[in-house]
């Protein structure tokens, strides 16, 4: 009875079908008690009414019966609500953007699809970004539905449970094509699923690697190019693995750059000095950047061998 | 006690003849019938926007409409049902006529207000029309103006906000009205317990709309301002917060709701006792559960937000707390039922209406809680099943009620009676027709079709199609209905000032009702809804 198209289902419908049983105990008995009533007690029948006011017992089982059952309700609820906002740590983070009038699916690398296509039996968090008004993304098979809000946070997430095809809709109102504001979830197996991404062609924005965006952050650009030309320092250009000349305590040297050398650099610039270049004109930055930040700066660096750029 | 010696309000003439001297009148139940009126001509109006909607959808694809009217459509819909019609609705027209007899006053406590209200609702709704048709075209933001998409649709959306800031001005001084006029004009010996229930649920009302309608007023006073001032409030372009007007939004709206539904109760809470010849079981509790419901549907605001990535915690308390609302709506359920258990019933179209409000009611109701549980929420928010729960509660409920009381109180406004035989057909028609209308709504809903979709996906069709025929079958029962009273106000059999034997004071004048209500102010000794040995406890003081 419960197996819903994702972890999810089980829990939202058990509270349907709580609440649903309920609704039709009380609708169907109070109506057949009503139509009783009518029947019994109607004028042919009764000329005189009874003339009693009221009962402070009946008011009180009355009160008590229905707290206890909404308590239930919410509780059933609640327990079914409460693990859509816990998101597993391994849990894949899709951004999906939506705006006027369509969805995309940002799976990083600058990889977007209009479609949102998943593997099996892998849980799956996605990132809501709106690009201009509210938005809601919708999928009715895995009972999951979270506003897409211009300037929050908002995410949600599930694990689908079978190969198939899932509409998604969009359910806040966001003007005249709203209701065509439409996609589809397309879950297949794993390994189709990795073949389908890595197909898939990189069409966004590639974001920064973290290395370049230490560079541009920390000023290193200013007076390192990467093209090439001189500036106050040597340009990045071809760096690594290339052999150079430097004064290391007045001696000049060759040496090849490497890891080690680039840690110094940073670390202490003035130690092994590339020939041609003044002492005192770059600090260290110890200081600014911590050991992660360097193994990123050179990890990205690592990237400017003499043969590629 | 039935005198004839004052002449009765339809025929009274003052400074002005005829039209002039309804426009004119501060009397309370002139001000009603001009409610009346009013409230019926914009039902007719909005009422065949949503069959037009209904016919739009009968497949799916472009129909009779492009999706630009259509969002028009269901947002003009949204907004005079919800402004002009259900707000003010039981409040401004039974309120209006009965509240003052009931409680034993010649009329409200400030009658001029009162007719200035009335000019302010005309105003607001006229401006609620005409957005529809001047300038940038009909607003398409929906009845509930979310930004950003508010401040950025190039409609007439200011229009159609500053119609609900007017709007909200009438909702307002009505309340303030009534909070005073029950405090202030209760007849010598009615104590508060001693008073009827539907003045109860009125009391409760007003309360709301003298504290809530500000917010909105401010709310949207706000939109306009981003819109025109580009004061970033909302949108986040412009450092806003789009959460925070639905926030604002809903701290309003959702009492607005009880505004809606409170009165209606009342209503029906009246007609249980008349027709069952017993006294109302359960006064304290009813009384009590109004107010109850007033107070706590001022904290139940965020079930309408639960998606939106408010907290975790914010979602369990609004959860919560709107589970522990629906407690005093069961309660009073509990109450009208046995009331007429025990009775001697006798199912007059009145009664009729009221037991289909309270059938209708409960499945509402019930639906409520599927919307209140957080987890079956997530599949039902913002879907055809929202849609189809608040129209079993406002129309089912609040729309029901207002049929009970113009059957109830027909013979009392007018002197005449309708058709009892036509009243029946008529009632089978809208029974039949409404659940087929929306109940279809309910299972589709829950299958994933989102509601504002001018197009949808092939397997939500059969759904539509009942649904559309439904409507067509709601609109026949409304044409019957309406011939009904308006045919049989003037030509119907002179009613009686008694025709239900009502024990309430309204029942203890004559029909209609004279200029001034009572000939001589009544006393009251009795406890309210006392049937038995009438004669020798008459409640009025002749």
């Amino acid at each position: 009875m419960f197996n819903g198209a994702s972890n999810l289902a089980e829990g939202v419908d058990k509270t349907f079908v709580f609440i649903f049983i309920i609704a039709f105990i009380f609708i169907i008995g109070l109506t057949v008690f009503m139509i009783y009533t009518l029947v019994k007690y109607s004028r042919k029948k009764n000329q005189k009414a009874k003339q009693f006011r009221g009962s402070v017992k009946l008011e009180i089982l009355w009160t008590v019966i229905p707290l206890v059952l909404v308590i239930l309700m919410f509780y059933y609820g609640w327990v079914g609500f409460a693990p859509m906002r816990q998101v597993p740590d391994d849990a894949m983070r899709i951004t999906a953007i939506g705006r006027m009038w369509e969805w995309e699916f940002d799976y990083g690398d600058g990889k977007l699809s209009s479609e949102l296509v998943l593997p099996v039996n892998k849980p799956v968090r996605l990132d809501l970004v709106s690009e201009d008004v509210n938005h809601s993304l919708f999928i009715p098979a895995f009972r999951v539905k979270e506003d897409v809000v211009p300037g929050y946070d908002n995410y949600l997430w599930f694990t689908p449970y079978y190969i198939g095809d899932y509409e998604i809709l969009c359910t806040e109102y966001c003007g005249l094509l709203h209701s065509s504001m439409v996609s589809k979830t397309k879950v297949v197996e794993e390994d189709k699923f990795e073949e389908w991404l890595a197909n898939l062609e990189a069409r966004g924005d590639i974001p920064d690697p973290p290395g370049l965006v230490l560079l541009k952050e920390t000023g290193c650009l200013a007076c390192h190019s990467d093209d090439g030309s001189r500036l106050v320092g040597p340009s990045f250009k071809g760096i690594y693995g290339m052999e150079r000349i430097v004064v290391s305590d007045g001696e000049e040297r060759t040496i090849t750059i490497d890891d080690d050398y680039l840690r110094s650099s940073i670390i202490e610039p003035d130690r092994d000095l590339v020939k041609g270049y003044n002492k005192g004109l770059m600090q260290s930055y110890r200081k600014e950047l911590n050991d992660d930040e360097i193994d990123q700066i050179i990890e990205y660096l690592s990237t400017f061998t003499p043969e590629g750029n | 006690m039935v005198n004839t010696s004052q002449e009765n309000y339809l025929e009274y003439r003052g400074r002005f003849k005829g039209l002039m001297g309804w426009l004119t009148s501060t009397d309370h139940k002139r001000i009603g019938l001009m409610y009346m009126y009013a409230i019926m001509f914009f039902f007719i109006i909005a009422a065949l926007l949503g069959l037009l909607m209904r016919i739009e959808k009968i497949a799916p694809g472009q129909t009779i409409m492009d999706a630009q009217t259509y969002n028009g459509v269901f947002t003009i819909h949204g907004i005079i049902m919800i402004f002009i019609i259900v707000i003010p609705g039981l409040a401004a027209v039974f309120g209006n006529f009965f509240l003052p007899i009931m409680i034993g006053a010649k009329d409200v406590a400030f009658p001029k207000l009162n007719l200035l209200s009335w000019y302010i609702y005309i105003a607001g709704a006229i401006m609620g029309i005409l957005s529809q048709f001047i300038g940038g075209g009909a607003p398409d933001t929906g009845w509930t103006f979310y930004v950003p998409y508010s401040a950025e649709s190039g409609t007439n959306v200011m229009f159609a906000l500053l119609a609900a800031f007017v709007l909200g001005f009438s909702s307002i001084l009505t309340g303030l009205n009534f909070i005073v006029t029950i405090h202030r004009l209760r007849a010598p010996g009615m104590t508060w317990f001693k008073m009827p229930l539907f003045p109860w649920s009125l009391y409760a009302t007003a309360w709301i709309q003298v504290l809530a309608t500000p917010i909105i007023g401010i709310t949207l006073l706000m939109v306009i301002a981003e819109r025109t001032l580009n004061i970033g409030f909302f949108d986040p372009a412009l450092g806003g917060d789009p959460l925070l007007f639905q926030h604002l939004f809903w701290i309003y709206s959702h009492p607005a709701v009880y505004v809606m539904i409170l009165p209606a109760m009342g209503v029906v809470t009246e007609i249980f006792p008349t027709f069952s010849q017993k006294p109302v079981f359960g006064y304290g509790a009813i009384a009590i559960s109004s107010l109850a419901i007033a107070l706590v549907g001022y904290f139940v605001w965020g079930h309408h937000m639960f998606t939106t990535g408010i907290s975790y915690w914010s979602r369990w308390f609004f959860s919560f707390l709107t589970f522990i609302v629906a407690v005093p709506s069961a309660i009073k359920v509990f109450n009208w039922i046995s009331t007429m258990y025990g009775g001697s019933i006798d199912l007059k179209p009145p009664l009729l209406y009221a037991i289909s409000f309270i059938f209708l009611f409960m499945i509402g109701g019930f639906t409520g809680l599927t919307l209140g549980a957080l987890a079956t929420n997530v599949q039902t928010h913002d879907t055809t099943f929202v849609v189809a729960h608040f129209h079993y509660i406002i129309f089912g409920g609040m729309g029901f009620a207002f049929f009970a009381g113009i059957h109830y109180w027909f013979p009392k406004i007018y002197g005449r009676m309708y058709s009892n035989r036509l009243a029946y057909i008529a009632w089978g028609i809208l029974f039949v027709g409404f659940n087929l209308l929306y109940f279809p709504l309910f299972v589709i809903g829950i299958q994933g079709m989102p509601r504002r979709y001018f197009d949808y996906l092939p397997q939500f069709q059969t759904g539509h199609v009942i649904s559309s025929i439904g409507a067509f079958i709601l609109v026949a029962g409304l044409v019957v209905m309406f011939y009904n009273l308006i045919y049989y106000r003037r030509k119907g059999e002179i009613a009686s000032a008694n025709p239900w034997k009502g024990v309430t004071l309204e029942w203890q004048i004559p029909s209609p009702p004279p200029l001034e209500n009572f000939e001589e102010i009544p006393v009251i000794k009795d406890k309210p809804y006392t049937f038995d040995n009438k004669e020798e406890k008459a409640s009025t003081g002749n």
